[in-house]
């Protein structure tokens, strides 16, 4: 049997269910691989008893008969889902040594399909990054390596750092990860995989670690647009403990894949090109432009207006959301605490917040309390809500006359560690074409597109209107066609 | 409820006696280094998202929800409970069914 780490997510599945080989080599094939690459830090912690014992459910109910829709599949988990039993630290010391005692909604529904888990993804502390480097538990390291024949260690982008990591490295075929304002998609796009952040509301944030909770969305990632289609018909649906959780089906988003796209329209938004992008980047975007029209799609260029305003209402809402999100950390239910000797429950507080949170969580949710604090509010909180509430309706207005958008998925190829680290608004950039859709809610997948000038993945983001998934799957099944990325990184571990 | 605000005055820049006040709100400690180093920081991020005022947002409404979806409401009854070990199992320091915390009343 050929290497099962060369093996997306359609291929085990098959092979499992035709016996072609068994869940257990699955999964000690991938156990094996995640060890051998632990210099990369994909992994905050390994679970291979669970991977194997999926596997081993997996290969006795082959046996039986019952096979589910992901049986035999391990996958690694986003440290930010809350999973029985194993460790839960959202990449943060604030967490360390959580073990909750009950299973996200996402999660459990993926392992109620069959799959297994090899481990819990490394990630930014509570997701506020765009490299992976404000962890609690250190950088993840890209597998990619820039062709000028240097070892400089490249981000694999953030805040799923980890889940890209380990796809791109051949450690799971496919693993979740969540976007507030980029975090699949960015990532996705630094190692050359497929990403795709679902209209908000379709994954249960129930038992997902809090950010931004009118942002936060759960998603794939993996190595092309089938498994990701695969996988998020498993973590999708409707859950009552989530408020805003869409009460609607899961469309069979994997059996109406197409990859025919004749007659649809796609929309090029001007605004998204900006200057002091690198011109490789639109380079692929032409590339781009080229195959959809290939695949019959007409190309209409189009405008929203307000796209520039993304950012900055993003990091007005994102840091206010958070502030409240994490007034939860307080020493007293879970987590670390600090007490001061002779302190009081004021100084346990502030003591064990201190201490837990990292700089740029510390920036954010001070940041977050500025603009909610008394005063403040209109000018900044109210004004960024009504700034969101513009950015959709560009949206809306667009999608009236295109059934899809393409663009750029990030301003440039993944850059070296500690680059950016010291300039927080630069790192911030990172997200200024993933940021809009998210604002809006809507669907967006990256694809990968091509290479730049030092061999590193380039992608391309396709975004779609509200629940239609299936529509942005479909383009982003003929661009990969087209595209026919195949570059990989070579082993160096 | 509205707040009371003047949203056409240009918020004030971030001393480091704001970002200890700010610090105080979000319960986090700050030695007077990390204050000092806070300041233009948060200064740097605040002038920065300060472009947002130049948006015409009349008569735009707030936004509440990306997706339209009404709230559910479900039947007022015990859903959950009865369950005490697990609430108190990660509590860094549980004692005779309670969370401890250090004493708050002399």
């Amino acid at each position: 049997m050929s290497d099962v780490t060369n093996l997306g997510i359609a291929q085990i599945r098959d092979g499992v269910r035709d016996g072609a080989f068994s869940a257990r080599q699955v999964a000690e094939g991938f156990i094996s691989a995640v060890e051998r690459a632990r210099v990369l830090n994909a992994f905050v912690i390994e679970t291979p008893d669970h991977a194997l014992a999926a596997a081993d459910a997996a290969d006795a109910a082959r046996a039986s008969g019952e096979l589910k829709p992901l049986s035999g599949v391990p996958l690694g988990i986003k440290d930010l889902f809350a999973t029985k039993g194993y460790q839960t630290s959202a990449g943060s010391h604030i967490l360390g040594g959580f073990e909750p005692v009950y299973e996200s909604t996402v999660s459990g529904n993926l392992f109620a399909a069959g799959a297994g888990m090899l481990g819990k993804l490394n990630m930014d502390e509570f997701a506020m990054g765009s490299s992976n480097e404000t962890s609690a538990y250190g950088p993840v390291l890209s597998p990619w390596r820039r062709n000028d024949g240097g070892n400089a260690a490249l981000t694999p982008g953030g805040s799923s750092g980890g889940s890209a990591s380990a796809v791109a490295a051949g450690l799971a075929p496919g693993v979740t990860g969540t976007d507030t304002g980029g975090s699949i998609r960015q990532p996705a796009a630094f190692v050359g995989i497929t990403g795709i952040k679902p209209t908000y509301g379709r994954c249960s944030r129930w038992g997902m670690v809090a950010f931004a909770s009118s942002l936060d969305q759960a998603g794939p990632m993996a190595r092309d647009v089938r498994d990701c289609a695969i996988m998020l018909e498993a973590m999708a649906g409707f859950d009552p403990k989530d408020s805003t959780s869409l009460n609607l089906p899961v469309p069979n988003w994997e059996a109406a894949l197409s990859s025919d796209i004749r007659g649809k329209r796609i929309g090029i938004p001007k605004e998204y090109r900006i200057d002091g992008v690198p011109e490789e980047i639109d380079r692929v975007w032409e590339q781009g432009i080229a195959w959809m029209r290939d695949a019959g799609a007409e190309i209409v260029e189009v405008s929203l207006p307000h796209t520039k305003y993304a950012l900055p209402t993003y990091y007005i809402i994102a840091p206010a959301e958070a502030s409240s999100n994490l007034a939860r950390y307080d020493g007293v239910r879970y987590g670390r605490r600090v007490t001061p000797e002779g302190g009081n429950l004021q100084d346990m507080y502030e003591a064990t917040r201190a201490a837990g949170f990292g700089p740029e969580v510390k920036r954010r949710i001070m940041i977050g309390t500025y603009v909610l604090s008394a005063g403040f509010y209109d000018a900044y909180f109210n004004q960024a809500q009504k700034v969101r509430a513009l950015i959709a309706r560009d949206f809306e207005r667009v999608f009236e006359e295109v059934d899809l958008l393409l663009t750029p998925t990030a301003p440039s190829a993944a850059f070296g560690l500690g680059e950016k680290s010291n300039d927080p608004i630069a790192m911030y950039l990172n997200d200024v074409f993933a940021v809009p859709a998210s604002l809006a809610g809507l669907p967006a997948i990256s694809v990968p597109a091509g290479v730049d000038h030092e061999g590193l993945p380039l992608g391309l983001q396709l975004i779609g209107r509200a629940l239609d998934e299936q529509s942005v799957l479909n383009a982003a099944l003929a661009f990969e066609e087209r595209a026919g990325f195949s570059a990989r990184a070579e082993a160096w571990w | 409820m509205q707040r009371s605000t003047d949203a056409s005055a240009a918020p004030m820049s971030v001393d480091t006696e704001t970002v200890r006040k700010i610090a105080k709100l979000a319960r986090i400690a700050v030695s007077d280094a990390e204050a000092e180093a806070l300041a233009p920081e948060l200064n740097n991020i605040l002038g920065w998202v300060e472009q947002l005022q130049e948006v015409d947002v009349s008569g735009i409404a707030p936004m509440t929800a990306v997706i339209p979806n009404a709230l559910r409401l479900r039947d007022d009854v015990v859903t959950d409970g009865g369950i005490r070990d697990a609430v108190l199992e990660n509590a860094p320091v549980a004692e005779h069914g309670f969370f401890a915390v250090p004493k708050v009343i002399e």
